[in-house]
């Protein structure tokens, strides 16, 4: 076992470890707070992986302003704990149940196919940095860019309209 | 050095936490965290994938995608927000005003 794989063990126990602290958590805001966790875990593989640029993204917007964004309405909303009521629901034990077929089929796959893939690590320290990104984005992507922005001045718009007192 | 696989199913197991954190929970703001979880797995995917073809798209796409969550986040907390204003709760087994 290299020291690589040791790592990406460890990691990856984290990563699961916190996504299923969100799932079982009882109050809003530790499940908040077990997604930032998640989304930190989530980064620090995006730097094994050659995308140091979008590990900062993912570390400035997802665990940063979204999740103040998640926290924020937490707050106002109040953080009284939910009642569970239904324990034995018929529903939940059905979505668990699918859950586990779909976990189920995804590791058959795995292990059927039995193809380990490619080995990753480092491709040089070009791949992943802002420049490349950058040259990519703006040659090759600019309308999608472009579309993007757009996207956010409606999800804006609608932000506010939606929160309007009336 | 790792296999792409073992990425591919970290990836799979956090998103079928997240599908089943949809499902399961009632609180509608932990759903939408359930969605995260679930983006954020298919973001994990993509760079994998971009490492091993050694294409910076992928990447990119990852881009999109958080620029997509981010724009449903916002909207999708203001929709929160709205029904708490009126029915005084957010639990998702009460919003049943459409039911036939």
């Amino acid at each position: 076992m290299t020291a690589d794989l040791i790592i990406f063990l460890i990691l990856a126990l984290v990563a699961v470890g916190a996504a299923l602290g969100l799932l079982f958590s009882r109050n809003a805001v530790y499940a908040a707070l077990f997604l930032v966790l998640n989304f930190i875990t989530v980064a620090v593989f995006y730097l094994l992986l050659n995308a140091p640029f979008l590990a900062m993204a993912q570390v400035t917007i997802y665990a940063g302003a979204i999740m103040i964004l998640f926290l924020f309405v937490i707050m106002l909303l109040g953080t009284k704990k939910l009642k569970t009521r239904g324990e034995n629901h018929w529903q939940r034990r059905l979505a668990i149940g699918l859950g586990v077929v779909l976990l189920g089929e995804l590791v058959t796959l795995f292990f059927i196919k039995g193809q380990r893939g490619t080995l990753l690590g480092d491709i040089g320290s070009k791949f992943g940095g802002p420049e490349s990104i950058g040259i990519e984005l703006f040659n090759q992507y600019l309308l999608p860019f472009e579309i993007t922005s757009i996207l956010l001045l409606v999800a804006m718009i609608g932000a506010i309209v939606l929160t309007k007192d009336n | 050095m790792i296999p792409v696989s073992y990425y591919i199913l970290l990836s799979a197991i956090l998103f079928t936490i997240g599908a089943v954190c949809v499902l399961i929970r009632r609180n509608a703001i932990i759903i939408f965290m359930g969605i995260e979880l679930m983006l954020n797995a298919a973001n994990l995917a993509f760079v994998a994938f971009a490492n091993q073809h050694q294409e910076i798209s992928g990447q990119i796409f990852v881009f999109f995608v958080i620029t997509v969550a981010a724009a449903e986040v916002a909207v999708g907390l203001a929709l929160i927000v709205t029904i708490f204003r009126s029915k005084r709760s957010i639990d998702v087994d009460q919003l049943s005003s459409l039911k036939g």
